[in-house]
């Protein structure tokens, strides 16, 4: 396959600006993988601060309940900063920092990745400037304060829809603007090449360990890997190192918001077409004159209107398949993960564990589902109890 | 020889941009023959796109006005057939390429021959990926012009090498707007141009004063001016034909 391309997705969509800097993003990539004291870095950054590796937990009680696979919970909750998106942050910030860059700025939807940026850059002594749209700096109020807790400035992002495609764009914007000092720490596998293979890379560590663990607890690969998928950084992660594995099915669950017969979802595969957005081909959520819509979800982190190019690519090829889970769906299950095993799931994981719910019992009891819990739902309590008509704010 | 190489065969082009829609189609309309009565020699017509990641919160706006008010390609294509009954002046689209690729390529620069465009202004379609539309584009005549940036130095000479119709060369870093100081690369740049290519180069970005375009006039066989043509049509409305039309006298008088 062409460098940067998945099939007929990826590519390099970006204004010449750019061009010059992806490039140099691109050269630095390719000679940090072959760097062993980079790598070390890197490695022990993830050992001793996030705390990998993470662990896969037998969900016990779930499992029982549900009647059929054994459930694994692959715990990316319990990562620092609580969720995977440190794996790709230590990895860029710290390339970053080797290209001599003293600036680093980032997109964020939920502000997981806002946070986990800003965190690296406190890490590493860089200054960090994080772009959310303004319904999401509400949406996560918490996130906002805990970003500049940690030395970053945030921009609330009023253009468009205001929400997480509007904060990508702007964060472009910026990165033209400012490219000499700068790094754009993309937050998914998304964006033009190198980003979504780079990003890939750092995330993988997700399913080689977990690949592992499973090995060691079972004795066999599971017969189901599932994960949520906005830009589907955390879907890749855990999905990656089974690509092989043929007997493993890879479900990626996207956000059908309010359903996907209604036009308030964002599930880009299940009712999205091809386009070029963002710097990839790829899917996306679109009108007939190729504008890109308005999306919709519960979850700030999967409220996007498109869709790494890899996962189209495994869409297209059919090895992976993407189903969509209301915002319904996705909070029952929430609260269901909460009582059931004591873990309050991040509401982006948490569309995973919806699905788990619905085909468990068509799996024999040895045989193992794993799910990629990405994130911890802290962040989404005072969200879920308005859903549910309470009234708690932050 | 073609209409866009007649644009700048004798004089120096100033080039105007303006987004298609806003605040209507009629006064779009009304605007560019406004524009071209001012002495503007080739005019960019923008196609409003839902996300223009290169332009600053001018055109921006200006692309979200001319969405909400029904704007569509086909409304667009329909406002060049009817402008070239009145002028044989270039035009050339600007549009970002999702709206070419989901109506289709071939589609696309067919229906856009047949109006009477020019030439197509893609941002983010950069050298390495022209293999997406080159060959609609060359099949239906329609030129794909080349952006050179002040980060493009080391790849001048490959993308100048291939340009075709002019070059555009963006005058400094970040989205467009109106700004006060340019790339110190500017000259380096050019420089390397005309090393490669007989091509016109015109500078956009940021320009929007007679004292801009007259330090500028020198090193280039165009002007382009964008989001200050805009901002002009934000403010007046309905209004802005005459005052476009004084503002284009003014810029090609300081381009003499």
């Amino acid at each position: 396959m062409k460098k940067g391309r998945y099939g007929i997705h990826g590519g390099q969509f970006i204004p010449e600006t750019l061009m010059a800097e992806v490039q140099a993003v691109e050269k630095a990539y390719e000679a940090s993988k072959k760097d062993e004291a980079f790598q070390a870095e890197l490695a022990q950054l993830l050992c001793e601060y996030a705390g990998r590796p993470s662990k896969l937990y037998y969900a016990k009680r779930m499992s029982e309940d549900l009647g059929g696979a054994k459930i694994y919970l692959k715990r990316e909750d319990l990562n620092h900063t609580g969720s995977h998106k440190i794996n790709n942050v230590l990895g860029q910030v710290l390339l970053a920092k080797k290209m001599g860059k003293t600036r680093v700025i980032a997109e964020t939807g939920a502000g997981q990745h806002g946070v986990a940026t800003a965190t690296a850059a406190a890490l590493m002594g860089l200054e960090c400037e994080i772009f959310m749209g303004a319904e999401d700096t509400s949406r996560q109020a918490l996130n906002v304060y805990r970003m500049e807790l940690l030395g970053a400035k945030v921009h609330s992002v009023h253009s468009g829809t205001a929400t997480l495609k509007d904060a990508v764009n702007e964060t472009m914007r910026e990165w033209t603007k400012r490219i000499e000092d700068t790094h754009y720490v993309l937050g998914s596998v998304m964006g033009p090449h190198p980003f979504p293979e780079m990003v890939r890379d750092y995330q993988r560590i997700i399913s080689r360990e977990a690949k592992i663990q499973c090995l060691e607890k079972e004795g066999k690969l599971p017969a189901a890997v599932i994960a949520c998928v906005g830009g589907g950084s955390n879907a890749i992660g855990a999905f990656y190192e089974f690509i092989e594995d043929k007997s493993v099915r890879l479900i990626g669950c996207e956000a059908a918001g309010l359903g996907i017969e209604t036009t308030q979802h964002a599930a880009t595969i299940s009712k999205g077409s091809v386009g070029i957005f963002h710097g990839m081909k790829s899917y996306f959520c679109q009108d007939d004159f190729g504008q890109i819509m308005p999306v919709h979800s519960i979850s700030a982190g999967l409220d996007y209107p498109g869709i790494g190019p890899e996962h189209a690519y495994l869409h297209d090829t059919g090895r992976a398949e993407y189903v969509p889970i209301t915002d319904e769906e996705a909070v029952e299950a929430f609260e269901y993960l909460a009582k059931m095993e004591g873990i309050i799931p991040a509401i982006e994981s948490a569309h995973a564990i919806a699905h788990a719910r619905k085909i468990a019992k068509h799996f024999a009891k040895d045989e193992v589902i794993i799910i990629n819990l990405s994130g911890r739902g802290d962040k989404d309590v005072a969200a879920i109890a308005r859903y549910r008509g309470g009234n708690i704010y932050e | 020889m073609s209409r866009i190489a007649k644009a700048f065969a004798g004089k120096k082009a100033f080039i105007s941009f303006l987004t298609a829609g806003d605040p209507d189609i009629e006064t779009t309309e009304k605007n560019i023959l406004a524009l071209v009565a001012g002495g503007s020699s080739l005019i960019e017509i923008g196609i409003p796109f839902s996300d223009p990641i290169a332009e600053g919160p001018v055109i921006e706006r200006a692309n979200m006005r001319a969405l909400a008010c029904g704007t569509t390609l086909e409304t667009v294509f329909e406002l060049v057939r009817r402008l070239r009954e009145k002028t044989d002046v270039a035009l050339v689209f600007l549009t970002y390429i999702n709206p070419i690729f989901v109506y289709g390529a071939e589609r696309f620069f067919k229906k856009a021959a047949e109006a009477g465009v020019d030439g197509c202004v893609i941002p983010d379609l950069p050298f390495e990926e022209r293999g997406e539309l080159m060959s609609a584009a060359k099949a239906y005549q329609i030129e794909l012009i080349s952006l050179i940036a002040p980060t493009s130095l080391a790849r001048v000479e490959l993308i100048a090498k291939e340009a075709t119709g002019f070059i555009y060369l963006v005058s400094s870093m970040g989205v467009t707007g109106v700004r006060q100081n340019f790339s110190d690369n500017l000259m380096a740049i050019i420089k390397k141009i005309r090393e490669v290519t007989k091509t016109p180069i015109a500078i956009g970005f940021g320009i929007a004063t007679v004292e801009q375009v007259r330090e500028l006039k020198s090193y280039a066989d165009g002007i382009i001016i964008g989001s200050a043509i805009v901002k002009q049509i934000e403010m007046a409305g309905v209004e802005a034909p005459a005052k476009l039309e004084a503002y284009a006298t003014e810029i090609v008088a300081a381009l003499k």
